[in-house]
């Protein structure tokens, strides 16, 4: 079929006046052409137009920017980007899993793979893109992917499964094409437990977006975290092996082993219906559009990928958006026109963070370059600027783009000061903060938001949060990079965000911890004068309780100290929802042997303990009443257990799996680490609890991501992850560390725990403290990495003696209390009656084991206010 | 082996400002086994007394019913103040009631009763209605 070839830029349409009104198809319900449906959903009050969406794929518009996340556990349903009600608003109708097949424009009409017949007033192609694989012998074979769709997705995590299941030595996945998708699949891989190659044809990774020195970084970085790069070749031949992987042959003779292989070699517009009605196309391919989207028939436009403006074709969202914006606009009788749009991105793969803005790669003659490269941090930016040094052109950012949303909005702006200062690293100088923005910089360019937009939101509609600024004005609901800016537009905009931890003391938990460290301070009522009023709450005295007991001020229940504690660690057991208590044994790793098992039977039998196996691989023995505990207690501590801390803010457990010992796939000895980590880190107090995880393979039977720590075994060592949880809010965890031995990897969890002990807020998870990390234009991780690796705040060796402080002095707080009258005292139901039980506490049997009588839920009746004594009424 | 009651309870006239009903002043316990800053539960009777000693040396003795949950646990909560309120916390859900009057800080719907309490020569005595 051959292409009407027209000089770009020299449209003549071949019809008069744009539509206005009537039926508007659109072909392709995707990321752009969503956008545009929602455009004119919006601004089209008086439904001039009746909007019919054809898409070929069975799902409507998701986000591909996020596909990725999918691996990371995103849903389906997450990554669904249409608004609610969007296709239940009249004249508005989505048909799934329909392709257009056909354009008949001189009829108006577009024919589907449904054999239906679809006629336009105007007619939109937002059809996207198709990858490109690169005809190599052998592409079609089973087990060669592509990396565009959901579904591309879910095949390639079948095919990983199925190599999970093949005995050959070790799995191992192909990625073609070094760019931003390809190492966006390859880590794909790798969190599908595959170790990705990835072959390049150029000289670098990412040769589109970053320069020769920051190609070299990112290369060093990404071969740090397990990925093996190939570069300035190409794959030659693909065939298949008899025991199901696939052989790769590299035009340097190389030979891979690989299990599957994802082209991701760069995409081609999809511009197959308009060259087959005769429309203009780009010399490179792509609908060809003028400035208003309008292609060489003027009741037919063009939006996103598959259309070719200004001579180019634009492989990223942001772009898109501003067509489907402009067209919007032109539909409803508007003259926008698209003037370009920003092709910055950034992106974090496996933690290291990659940044490329404006003119990255300085094209523009006479740019001047400006780099800071550090070998020690492994980054490396660069700042471009104009022939005469007065304006910003662009910049590159690798291993650390903390810079990021500082930068970008300066391109095209005047330099505002030393670049060499603006690019140096975090901490070295002054960055280019949000003051420094022209009003009318752009602060989110993935929905053209700028500054005084913010700002004005943030005055007028009294705003004081970032949730709030995404409500109003999109700004951060695209790829997030923008975010961080916008926390220090509301700082900057006098939103004070509240730190005090409650009325007694205006600080944060960081804040205290750093008191009572650096001025010695050992007790609350010292503490509280210094820096507080009043007499403390449930808020601040167990938090102090923590950080007292961090500063290893003596056993939790010792003098003063014992009064401050949560009400569950004042008695050393959790409470129940009746008033009893819950008895939780430690048991590190899950492992127990069979007396210490019937030892655990014995002491439930003859106390009447309901039992129930945890969540956490050990027993909990539950309905003990509060004059009970002692004497539980020293039966377990005589049969050889201790506390597990079920009731602290404290290292909870330590998950395992059967690893190496035992199970046919573990590469390591999980259990032997696991209780080697819980025995270390047994008893110590923190913001909140910690847990931990140890699998011995990939497989990952100990849910370790899922944990504040986790380890997994690889051939050659563990992989740390860190800020995993369950919970209200699930949280896979950051990968840390790539196979490091046993000491390097418990050298950096004691950093970790003690950097996070002094640090985090109250009640926060590593999670969520993780992720503050992150927060004014910080990569969290990263800068994780260089505190506990690099000891970049030189805080290392201090964390490490105050971990074996911790280690040392560890004892066990149950057999301390057994062994201390005075502290046993507190174990009375009555101080007039210490062992009689409380009477209003019944059981029944349930199942055969006791549990508490439901008590009627109370209602709490609106009760006469007693003011003072003499207005007391009895009412009983 | 279970002790009962082991203070004996003694017929008072009732503290300045009580309410005229009847009413005896039962001894608990001495002082000293109040912790400062902490709670204790005494049994009247039938009846649960939660007793406080703050950091300042006074006493106070609410109902020992959390009105949230109908358990008797108020005398594990924390003890604090809530400006000038000396307060505990629920031990179950950590609604606050000022010492005081029994009133919920965090519910104004809900009060819980007081009782009058005194350290009589390092005995601590708690009043409660009779009948
Ligand atoms: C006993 C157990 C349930 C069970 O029968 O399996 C349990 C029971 C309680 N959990 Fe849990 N959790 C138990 C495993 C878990 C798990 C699973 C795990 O650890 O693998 C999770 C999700 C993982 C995680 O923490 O990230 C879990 C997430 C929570 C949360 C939410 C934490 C969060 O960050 O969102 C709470 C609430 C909190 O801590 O603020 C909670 C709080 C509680 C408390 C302490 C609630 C309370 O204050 O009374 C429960 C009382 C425990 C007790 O013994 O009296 N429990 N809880 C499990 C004890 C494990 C152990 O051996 O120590
Ligand atoms: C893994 C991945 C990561 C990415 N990361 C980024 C990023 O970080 N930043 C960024 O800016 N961009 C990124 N992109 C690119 C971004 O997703 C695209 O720019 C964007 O999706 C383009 O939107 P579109 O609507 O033009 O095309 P698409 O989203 O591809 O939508 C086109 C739709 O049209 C359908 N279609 C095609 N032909 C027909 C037909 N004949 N009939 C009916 N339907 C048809 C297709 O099936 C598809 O659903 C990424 C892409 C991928 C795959
Ligand atoms: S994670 Fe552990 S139990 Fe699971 S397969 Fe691997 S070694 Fe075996
Ligand atoms: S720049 Fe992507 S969300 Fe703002």
């Amino acid at each position: 079929m051959s292409a009407h070839r027209l000089p770009e830029r020299a449209l003549e349409h071949t019809s008069m006046s744009e539509p206005t009104g009537g039926r508007l198809v659109v072909v392709g319900n995707g990321m752009v052409g969503q956008r545009l449906v929602e455009a004119l959903r919006e601004h089209d009050t008086d439904r001039r137009w009746q909007v019919t969406v054809l898409s070929e794929e069975p799902r409507r518009a998701y986000d591909r920017v996020a596909l990725s996340s999918y691996f990371d556990g995103a849903t389906a349903t997450e990554l669904d980007l249409v608004e609610p009600g969007c296709y239940e608003t009249p004249g508005y109708a989505l048909h799934l899993d329909e392709a257009v097949t056909g354009i008949d424009r001189a009829a108006r009409t577009v024919t589907t793979s449904r054999h239906r017949v679809f006629g336009y007033d105007a007619l939109v192609l937002a059809t996207g893109s198709a990858p490109f694989v690169p005809p190599v012998p052998g592409r079609d074979l089973p087990g060669c992917f592509v990396y565009r769709t959901l579904e591309d997705l879910d095949a390639i995590r079948a095919a990983a499964k199925q190599a999970a299941t093949r005995t050959r030595g070790r799995r191992a996945g192909l990625v073609i094409g070094g760019g931003l998708l390809g190492l966006e699949a390859a880590r794909a891989l790798r969190l599908l437990g595959l170790s990705p190659h990835v072959v390049e044809l150029g000289p670098r990774l990412m040769p589109l977006q970053v320069d020769e020195g920051g190609g070299a970084v990112l290369r060093a970085l990404i071969e740090d975290l397990g990925v093996t790069v190939h570069l300035s070749t190409s794959v030659a031949a693909l065939s298949r092996e008899h025991d199901g992987g696939m052989l790769a042959t590299l035009a340097d003779g190389a030979e891979l082993d690989v299990d599957l292989v994802v082209f991701s070699a760069g995409v081609r517009p999809r511009d197959q219906l308009a060259r087959d009605t005769d429309l203009a196309i780009g010399q490179r391919g792509g609908v060809l559009v003028d400035d208003g989207c309008v292609t060489s028939d003027s009741a037919i436009f063009a939006v996103g990928e598959c259309a070719c403006v200004g001579g180019r074709v634009h492989g990223l969202v942001a772009p898109g958006y501003a067509m489907a914006e402009v067209l919007a606009d032109r539909l409803l009788g508007g003259t926008a026109s698209f003037t370009g749009a920003d092709t910055s991105t950034k992106l974090k793969l496996m933690g290291v963070d990659v940044a490329s803005f404006g003119d990255a790669l300085a094209a523009t003659p006479g740019a001047l370059e400006v780099t800071v490269t550090n070998p020690v941090r492994r980054s490396y930016a660069k700042l471009v600027v104009s022939d005469d040094a007065t304006t910003v052109l662009g910049g590159v950012l690798v291993g650390d783009a903390s810079k990021y949303a500082g930068l970008r909005p300066l391109v095209g702006r005047a330099l505002p000061g030393d670049p060499v200062a603006m690019i140096a690293p975090v901490g070295d100088g002054a960055g280019a903060g949000a003051g420094a923005l022209p009003a009318d910089a752009q602060v989110c360019s993935c929905h053209a938001v700028t500054k005084d937009t913010i700002t004005a939101a943030i005055a007028d509609r009294d705003l004081s949060d970032v949730a709030g600024i995404k409500a109003c004005t999109r700004a951060g609901t695209g790829c997030g990079s923008c975010v961080p800016l916008l926390r220090t537009l509301l700082a900057e905009s006098g939103v004070a965000v509240g730190t005090a931890l409650c009325e007694h003391f205006d600080h944060t938990r960081a804040e205290l911890f750093a008191f009572a460290r650096v001025e010695g301070i050992a007790t609350f009522t010292d503490l509280i004068q210094r820096h507080g009023r009043g007499r403390g709450c449930d808020l601040c005295k167990p938090v102090v309780a923590s950080i007292l007991a961090s500063l290893d001020h003596g056993h939790i229940l010792d003098g003063e100290q014992a009064a401050l504690q949560d009400s569950n660690d004042h008695v050393l057991a959790n409470i129940q929802r009746n008033g009893t208590y819950s008895v939780v044994p430690r048991v590190p790793g899950g492992e127990i042997t069979p007396a210490k098992l019937i030892a655990i039977g014995e002491v439930a039998r003859d106390f009447g303990l309901y039992t129930k196996i945890t969540g956490g691989q050990r027993i909990d023995l539950l309905g003990a009443r509060i004059e009970q505990l002692p004497a539980i207690w020293r039966r377990l501590v005589e049969a050889g257990f201790e506390s597990g801390h079920a009731y602290g803010k404290a290292l909870r457990t330590v998950k395992s799996c059967v690893g190496s010992t035992w199970c046919r796939y573990g590469v390591q000895d999980s259990v032997s680490l696991a209780i080697e980590l819980e025995l270390r880190y047994r008893g110590i107090r923190s913001p909140h609890k910690i847990k931990a995880g140890v699998s011995g393979c990939a497989r990952e039977c100990a849910e370790a991501q899922s944990k504040d720590i986790g380890v997994i075994a690889t051939e050659h060592g563990w992989n740390l992850y860190v800020g995993g949880n369950g919970g209200f809010r699930p949280r896979h965890a950051d990968l840390l560390l790539t196979d490091v031995d046993t000491a390097t990897l418990v050298r950096t969890i004691d950093r970790f725990i003690m950097f996070y002990i002094r640090t985090a807020d109250r009640l926060q998870r590593t999670a969520g403290w993780v992720e503050s990390l992150s927060a004014g234009g910080v990569d969290g991780l990263a800068y994780l990495r260089s505190v506990l690796v690099d000891d970049a705040l030189g805080i290392a060796a201090e964390l490490d003696a105050a971990m074996a402080r911790h280690v040392e002095r560890y004892q066990d707080e149950w057999a301390a209390v057994l062994a201390d009258p005075q502290r046993l005292r507190r174990f009375a139901s009555f101080v007039n009656a210490p062992d009689l039980p409380d009477p209003s506490v019944a059981f029944v049997t349930e199942r055969g084991q006791p549990r508490p009588v439901p008590l009627p839920v109370p209602v709490p009746a609106p009760v006469r206010r007693a003011g003072t004594v003499a207005a007391l009424e009895v009412i009983r | 082996m279970t002790r009962r009651a082991d203070m004996a309870a003694s017929p008072a006239t009732p503290p300045p400002g009580t309410p005229a009903t009847a009413g005896v002043w039962t001894a608990v316990c001495r002082y000293t086994d109040l912790v400062p800053e902490r709670g204790a539960a005494a049994l009247i009777g039938d009846m649960q007394v939660a007793i406080f000693r703050t950091f300042d040396g006074r006493l106070y003795a609410l109902d020992n019913r959390d009105p949230f949950t109908g358990v008797h646990v108020l005398a594990r909560g924390i003890v604090g103040s809530r400006g000038e309120a000396p307060t505990v916390a629920s031990p179950l859900h950590k609604q606050v009631f000022d010492l005081r009057t029994g009133a919920c800080l965090d519910d104004p719907r809900v009060t819980v009763i007081i009782y009058p309490v005194r350290d009589r020569d390092g005995t601590v005595e708690v009043w409660t209605p009779s009948g």
